[in-house]
C-alpha cells in the first residue's frame, strides 16, 4: 500500500519525474553503453589474437600493421619479399606461420591470398564444400555467404585495392569452392584464396595498364602458374613454437632485414590505453549526469515536501508511523532510480545495436546488445539505488521527524 | 468515550494552559467553546495524542494515551480516534475513495473499500468516489474527512472548527451529520469551535 501511494504520488507530478528520469536514463545508457562496448570490443580484438604472437610485415607503423593484417580494418604498411620472408618463416622458434597478400576486394570484403593455414588459426575450418586448391578458388567467410548471398559453384571478379567502387578485375574470375565455419572473428568477413591468385590477378592488372607505377614491379608472363620469384606479399601472422621467439625477434628482424615484426598483443593494449582516455572521459560525464539526476530527485522531494507536510501529518494522524512516512519518500525516489536504471538499461542497448551495424559496414565488427555484463551493470545498478537513496535521505528523515500538531495547529 | 484528568500543557514559560476535566460517554457529544487564544486546538491535540501534556492523564476507550510510545500512541489513534479539521487535507494522488480506505488500512492492515463506499454513500458523496479530492467543494471534502474518521470506527472523534470555513447551509449540513454518525457509531464526540452555528445543534457545552 505504501509503495502504491509512492507510486501514485511520483505520477502525480509528471513533469517533475520525467526530468528525473530522463536525467537518470541517460547517465544509466551512456555508462551501460560503455560497459557493453568496452567489454565487447576487448574480447573481440583479444579473441582474434588467441593464435598470433607476432606479425611480420613492411616497415611503418607497427599499429597500422596489427590493425591492417589482423584485424583487416586498416591500410597495409606496405609489401614485403616472399623470398626473404620465407627464411624467417622457416626459422626454428616458429611453429606456424601464414603468409598474407591482399590485393582485391568484393564489395566491400578483402580477398586475402593466404595458405589454408589461417582457417586454423581462426577457427573451425571448412563448414561446406573445400578448401581453396587452384588459382582463384576460393573459400568465403560464414558473414560473406550469408550477406552476399552466395553458395559454392558461384563465380565473381574481384575489385582492385580496398574500396568496393576499385576497378573491376574481369580477366579472372573467382569460384567458391568452400565456405568456412563461422569463427567470430575476423575470418568470418573475408574471402581467402591462395597467394599466387593475388600474385596472378596483378601480373595481368599491370600488364594491362602498365602506366601505373604502383604495379611496375617484375613479373613474367605466365598464365596461370607464377613463381615466387621476386613476388611480394603483405604480412606473415607467426605463432612461435618457443616463448623466447616473441622477446628476440622484434630486435633480430630490425637489425637484420628491412621488415618489422609487430605484436599484436602491445599494440591492441596501446590501442586500448588510447581509447581509454576516451572511454574515461565519456565515463566521467555519465557519472556528473547521474548525479545532477541525483540533484533534481533531491530537489522534487524537497520541494514538494513543503506542501505535502500536511499530507504527511495527517496519514500520522489515520495511524501512520513515523517509519512508514520514511518508506514512503524512500520508496518514491527508489522508483524513480528503478524505472530509470530500467530505461537506460534498454536506450544504451538501442544505442549499441545503433552503432553495431555502422560498426558493421565499416569495420566488419558488430556488438551484441543482448549480452549481459552482469557484475559490472550490477555495481550500476547498486550505484544507481545508492543515488537514489542519498537524494531521499534528507527529505525522509524531516518526513520522519515532523511534528504533526505544529503542523496541523498553524494549518 | 473519553475522560480528562487534571490536564495541563505549557508552550514555554507564559504559556501555560490549565483545561477543565471532562468526560464523554459513547454516542454523546461535547462543543468546547472559547476565543482565539485559550487553548482549543492545544486541548484537541491533547485529547487525540498529537501532543503529550505536562501533566495529567487522557483516557480514551480505558487506555490512558499520555502513556504510550510514539510507536503505540500512532496505532491507537489510527485505530480508536478519527479527527476533522478545520481544513481538509488528503493525499492529493489518490481519490476520494482511496483515501478513506488508506486510513482503515493504515490503522488495521485491511482495506475497507466496501464499508468506505457505503460511509461516503451515507455522507451523499456515492457520486464523487473516484475524483481527485481538489475536485470537489470545501463542503464536500469536509464530508470526505468525516468518512475518513469514521471509516475506523472510533471510540472519540474529534472535530477542531470542522465547519468554519463554510457557509450556512454547508455547516448545519456536516455538523448533523457528525452529530448523527457519531450517535449511530456509538462514539464520543468532541468539537471545539468558536463558531455561534454549532451552538444550537450541541446542547452540551463548556467554554475555555
Amino acid at each position: 500500500m505504501i509503495a502504491r501511494i509512492a507510486w501514485k504520488n511520483i505520477w502525480f507530478k509528471p513533469l517533475n519525474t520525467a526530468l528525473s528520469i530522463i536525467l537518470l536514463t541517460a547517465s544509466v545508457a551512456i555508462i551501460t553503453l560503455l560497459i557493453l562496448l568496452q567489454e565487447q570490443f576487448e574480447k573481440q580484438f583479444d579473441s582474434n589474437i588467441d593464435n598470433i604472437d607476432l606479425v611480420l610485415g613492411a616497415q611503418g607503423s607497427p599499429l597500422q600493421l596489427i590493425l591492417s593484417a589482423v584485424y583487416q580494418i586498416d591500410a597495409p604498411t606496405g609489401n614485403i619479399d616472399y623470398t626473404e620472408a620465407k627464411t624467417w618463416m622457416k626459422h626454428r622458434f616458429v611453429q606456424t606461420a601464414v603468409p598474407l597478400a591482399f590485393g582485391d576486394n568484393y564489395k566491400g570484403f578483402r580477398i586475402v591470398g593466404t595458405t589454408t593455414d589461417y582457417l586454423t588459426i581462426y577457427g573451425k575450418g571448412i563448414k561446406e564444400g573445400r578448401p581453396f586448391a587452384k588459382n582463384f578458388e576460393v573459400v568465403i567467410g560464414s558473414s560473406v555467404a550469408t550477406k552476399m548471398n552466395v553458395k559454392i559453384g558461384d563465380k565473381f571478379f574481384g575489385s582492385h585495392g580496398d574500396a568496393a567502387e576499385g576497378e573491376l578485375h574481369e580477366d579472372h574470375a573467382y569460384i567458391i569452392t568452400g565456405i568456412a565455419a563461422p569463427t567470430g572473428k575476423v575470418a568470418d568477413n573475408l574471402i581467402l584464396c591462395n597467394i599466387p591468385s593475388v600474385w596472378a590477378m596483378h601480373d595481368e592488372g599491370a600488364h594491362e595498364h602498365a602506366e601505373e607505377d604502383e604495379h611496375s614491379h617484375e613479373h613474367e608472363h605466365q598464365d596461370e602458374a607464377v613463381t615466387e620469384e621476386g613476388k611480394e606479399i603483405t604480412a606473415v601472422l607467426i605463432k612461435f613454437r618457443s616463448k623466447m621467439g616473441i622477446v628476440m625477434w622484434p630486435r633480430l628482424i630490425a637489425q637484420n632485414t628491412k621488415m618489422q615484426a609487430a605484436s599484436p598483443a602491445i599494440e591492441i593494449n596501446r590501442l586500448f590505453s588510447l581509447f581509454g582516455i576516451g572511454l574515461q572521459a565519456l565515463q566521467y560525464l555519465a557519472y556528473g549526469i547521474m548525479f545532477i539526476s541525483g540533484i533534481s530527485i533531491f530537489i522534487a522531494l524537497y520541494n514538494t515536501l513543503k506542501e505535502r507536510k500536511y499530507e504527511f501529518a495527517l496519514l500520522r494522524v489515520n495511524g501512520a508511523s513515523r517509519l512508514q512516512l520514511l518508506w514512503l519518500v524512500l520508496i518514491e525516489s527508489l522508483l524513480l532510480c528503478t524505472t530509470g536504471f530500467i530505461f537506460g538499461t534498454v536506450v544504451g542497448r538501442i544505442a549499441l545495436s545503433l552503432i553495431s551495424g555502422s560498426s558493421e559496414s565499416e569495420f566488419k565488427m558488430s556488438f551484441n546488445p543482448l549480452e549481459f555484463v552482469w557484475q559490472k551493470e550490477g555495481y550500476l545498478f547498486g550505484l544507481t539505488i545508492f543515488v537514489g537513496i542519498l537524494a531521499a535521505v534528507i527529505p525522509a528523515v524531516k518526513a520522519y521527524s515532523l511534528n504533526i500538531s505544529k503542523t496541523l495547529a498553524n494549518a | 468515550m473519553i475522560v480528562t484528568k487534571n490536564l495541563s500543557f505549557s508552550y514555554g514559560k507564559n504559556a501555560t494552559f490549565s483545561f477543565p476535566d471532562i468526560a464523554v460517554p459513547s454516542g454523546e457529544s461535547l462543543l468546547i467553546t472559547g476565543g482565539s487564544g485559550r487553548g482549543k486546538t492545544t486541548l484537541l491535540h491533547l485529547l487525540g495524542g498529537l501532543l503529550r501534556p505536562q501533566a495529567g492523564e487522557v483516557i480514551v476507550e480505558q487506555t490512558n494515551i499520555t502513556g504510550l510510545s510514539e510507536k503505540k500512541l500512532d496505532r491507537f489513534r489510527g485505530r480508536h480516534i478519527g479527527l476533522v479539521l478545520q481544513q481538509s487535507y488528503f493525499v492529493a494522488s489518490l481519490n476520494v475513495l482511496e483515501n478513506v480506505v488508506l486510513a482503515s488500512w493504515l490503522a488495521t492492515g485491511k482495506q475497507a473499500t466496501e464499508k468506505a463506499k457505503q460511509l461516503l454513500q451515507q455522507l451523499d458523496l456515492q457520486d464523487h468516489l473516484h475524483k481527485q479530492p481538489s475536485q470537489l467543494s470545501i463542503g464536500q471534502q469536509q464530508r470526505v474527512s468525516v468518512a475518513r474518521a469514521l471509516i475506523n470506527e472510533p471510540g472519540l472523534l474529534l472535530a477542531d472548527e470542522p465547519t468554519s470555513s463554510l457557509d450556512d447551509e454547508n455547516a448545519h449540513r456536516v455538523a448533523g451529520m457528525l452529530a448523527q454518525l457519531a450517535k449511530q457509531y456509538g462514539t464520543a464526540l468532541v468539537i471545539v469551535t468558536h463558531d455561534q452555528r454549532l451552538k444550537d445543534i450541541f446542547p452540551n457545552q463548556i467554554s475555555l
